[in-house]
């Protein structure tokens, strides 16, 4: 009776989930309500976790729950510790979702609602999802290896190596086209630059309360850090409204991406409990508090979406990023669907923590669920604008034009119906004197927050709404900015410390100094270029990105396919197989197109040869053709960049496929490196205290 | 029954944040090098009294940020 009551709830699960996706897929109507969104997004999450990842858990990994695991067996009380499961989860949660399923959604709307969505959805329970789950569980099982240790383990010291560097070079763009988000929501806006500044006084005075005053107590402190944060947002109105201090915060964008190097490099180079840490702290909060308002205030409000299922753009001529719809939805939404970095965690990090083998279900996929559903809110926020609001919030000037009247023309000849009084109308609303061309998914998301909260909780603080969005995306993409820079420093440091060993020692000032200048101008580069480039830059880097991050995914896949594969388990060696060959498919097709395609705003070369040609022909306005080297060379070096990109995952793709096919033949391959099992000796619901 | 539970809730808020780490480093403590052991693997560190939450938590902050914690 009981188990026939279950198959109906499951039963029933699955008609509302395929009735839910067929009415997104199908409407072709004029709005569709979110609701439709979040209810597909609940039934696939639920049946994919219920059936999927337990037929996974028990069949393939065969979770050992009476196993020690290394957090229980190498305890220490500092880095391994058995902690409870929620515990866990929340670090590992907050751990991966940072900026990335925000921006990429945001930017892949362009496309229309539905392929990002099904993208989400499918990319999330077949893909991410289940990397993140089995480098969890191969992890685990090898005491907390790295991702990187576990390439050169099981694949050899190429793979290891490829890990290495994929991981810097991600990091390196990540920074860049962050960095460039941020630029793009604070130019020419007083209101958000000064709350963006005001972010880091009050984390240094949080740092202090928990280095000094009151060391430790982190609740404490973290709570005057938000109120502070809350009140800095309202001050930067004021701020906004004071002729005499607007000025102070009223930048071109060139002012601010220097203000950034120059910021990036700081923060490296400071210990970490005056900036780093603390802020880490405001941001986490802000980003479950934010995220968590933003699923209520759907659920109450029902918005409805006014993005069509598909626009015109599909077929490559799309304002924000150019290519089609194949391969570039699927590169343009990493980080929500599946995102290689999230391997990074997985190994290494959190297996540190993990009591049981049981929970490895709920943390390494569940966690990715939960990431993948705020993609879903991303998207659902962009999608509630007006298309033509949402095309003139993000269209680069250097596609639309730079004055308000042409990018209005230009957007109403699309079919996409703008004016400029409605700009302007919102641009006042929101407390900013324009709202055109800031490209990068950030503001358009904060109009779209800012619209959802004021009508559910009253329209009168839609100014505040908006800049305290603005805030919430800046603190964590800062937050990002600076551990990211600090991981490049720390890896380059152990990169040089094999040629001299001075330079590995990370508490050597000139070596920090050196090193953390050597990644911020990595990074400081890209985000300049991207500054003074016309098409926005971010149509560069975000595809940049997006191959470099598919390809540390890919690669990840590659390992657990190997091991899978010398663990005699080859019929179930599809699970992470299929997602492989999908993102190898897209990652090369994506590559292949970026390098050489004709169409100047998707091949680098193309747009190299385009540009030169101009400039010698000397038919470039003056502003274009000063920083017009500068542009050609970028392209060629992004070309070089995607092309080493992709020589490196089909060198860690070749050499798998030799591991598995020696393996196959009976012939030796590295010996599997999983640690000996030992009982565990913790008592169930030991840490369930 | 609800006080409980928001004690509960209370003590997982606190678990996750870290500000209970110190007293859980005590605990630890307290069960592990309060008699000498055998098979002590941490020979590099005073074992017979515990750091001060002072610094406790320097050496806990600064490690918690060496290797790779956030992503995109």
């Amino acid at each position: 009776m009981h188990k026939n009551f279950k198959i109906i709830i499951w039963i029933a699960v699955l008609v509302l989930g395929v009735s839910a996706v067929s009415a997104i897929a199908l409407n072709r109507g004029e709005s569709i309500s979110a609701m439709w969104f979040i209810t597909a997004a609940l039934c696939v999450y639920a049946i994919a976790y219920r059936f999927y990842a337990a037929w996974i858990a028990a069949t393939v990994l065969v979770i050992d729950e009476t196993r020690a695991t290394p957090a229980e067996r190498l305890d220490n009380g500092r880095d391994f510790i058995p902690t409870n499961k929620w515990v866990v989860f929340g670090h590992h949660f907050a751990a991966i979702a940072g900026p990335g399923p925000l921006v990429g959604p945001t930017l892949a709307a362009q496309f229309g609602y539905l392929p990002g969505t099904l993208w989400i959805l499918i990319g999330a329970v077949l893909g991410g999802a289940v990397q993140d789950m089995v480098t969890l569980f191969f992890s685990t099982r090898r005491n907390a290896r790295s991702l990187g240790q576990m390439a050169r383990d099981e694949i050899g010291p190429i793979g290891g190596a490829a890990a290495l560097i994929g991981t810097f070079l991600i990091m390196i763009i990540l920074i860049a086209v962050l960095g460039l988000v941020v630029v793009n929501a604070m130019k020419h806006s007083p209101w958000a630059t000064s709350t963006v500044a005001a972010t880091i006084p009050i984390a240094m005075i949080v740092g202090f309360y928990m280095r000094n005053f009151r060391p430790g107590r982190v609740l404490e402190a973290s709570t005057l850090g938000v109120v502070l944060l809350l009140l800095a947002v309202a001050g930067g109105g004021w701020i906004e409204h004071n002729e005499s201090l607007r000025g102070l915060f009223d930048h071109e964008g060139l002012t601010l991406a220097w203000v950034i190097i120059a910021y990036g490099f700081a923060a490296a180079v400071m210990p970490v409990w005056l900036l780093l840490a603390p802020r880490d702290y405001l941001s986490t909060f802000v980003k479950l508090g934010t995220v968590t308002l933003l699923a209520v205030a759907i659920i109450i409000l029902q918005p409805h979406i006014h993005m069509p299922a598909l626009t015109q753009f599909t077929d490559g001529s799309g304002p924000i990023f150019g290519g089609k719809l194949f391969p570039f939805v699927f590169i343009t939404i990493a980080c929500g669907a599946i995102s290689g970095f999230h391997a990074l965690i997985s190994s290494g990090t959190t297996p540190k923590l993990l009591a049981n083998e049981r929970d490895i279900r709920m943390i390494g996929y569940g966690a990715m669920l939960l990431e993948s559903f705020v993609a879903i809110m991303a998207m659902i926020a962009a999608t509630v604008l007006e298309p033509g609001v949402f095309f003139a919030i993000n269209s680069p000037a250097g596609v639309v034009g730079k004055e308000a009247i042409d990018a209005v023309a230009k957007i109403n000849s699309w079919g996409f119906a703008v004016s400029v009084e409605q700009m302007n109308q919102l641009a006042k609303d929101m407390g900013e004197s324009s709202l055109f061309a800031r490209t990068g998914g950030a503001p358009s998301l904060a109009v779209g927050m800012a619209s959802i909260f004021g009508n559910a909780f009253g329209k009168s603080m839609l100014a505040l709404w908006y800049h305290f969005a603005i805030m919430f995306e800046a603190i964590f993409i800062l937050t990002t900015l600076d551990a990211g820079t600090r991981v490049g420093r720390f890896m380059l440091q152990d990169m040089l410390g094999n040629i001299w060993p001075k330079m590995g020692r990370t508490s050597w000032m000139p070596s920090v100094i050196f090193t953390s200048a050597l990644v911020v101008a990595g990074w400081g580069y890209f985000l300049y270029i991207g500054v003074i480039d016309p098409n926005g830059g971010v149509n560069i880097l975000w595809p940049l990105f997006g191959i470099a991050n598919q390809m540390l995914a890919a690669i990840a896949l590659c390992v657990a396919t190997g091991i899978l594969v010398k663990s005699g388990k080859s019929k179930y060696a599809w699970i992470t197989g299929l997602p492989l060959v999908w993102l190898v498919i897209v990652t090369s097709t994506a590559a292949w197109q970026k390098i050489f395609s004709d169409d100047i705003r998707v091949g680098f070369l193309a747009a190299a040869n385009d540009l030169a040609t101009k400039l010698a022909a000397g038919v470039l306005p003056p502003q274009k053709a000063a920083v017009a080297p500068q542009l050609i060379f970028n392209q060629q070096l992004d070309a070089y960049l995607t092309m080493f990109f992709v020589a490196v995952l089909w060198v860690v793709i070749i050499d798998m496929l030799y591991v598995t096919y020696k393996y196959m033949l009976g012939k030796p391959v590295l010996p599997i490196t999983e640690v000996a099992r030992e009982p565990s000796r913790l008592v169930e619901n030991w840490v369930r205290d | 029954m609800m006080f409980e539970k928001l004690k509960a809730f209370w003590r997982y808020v606190r678990r996750l944040t870290g500000d209970d780490a110190y007293e859980q480093y005590l605990k630890h403590f307290a069960e592990n090098h309060s008699e000498h052991r055998e098979n002590q693997t941490d020979t590099t560190e005073d074992t017979h009294t515990p750091l001060s939450r002072e610094a406790f938590f320097k050496e806990w902050q600064d490690k918690k940020w060496k290797g790779i914690k956030r992503c995109c």
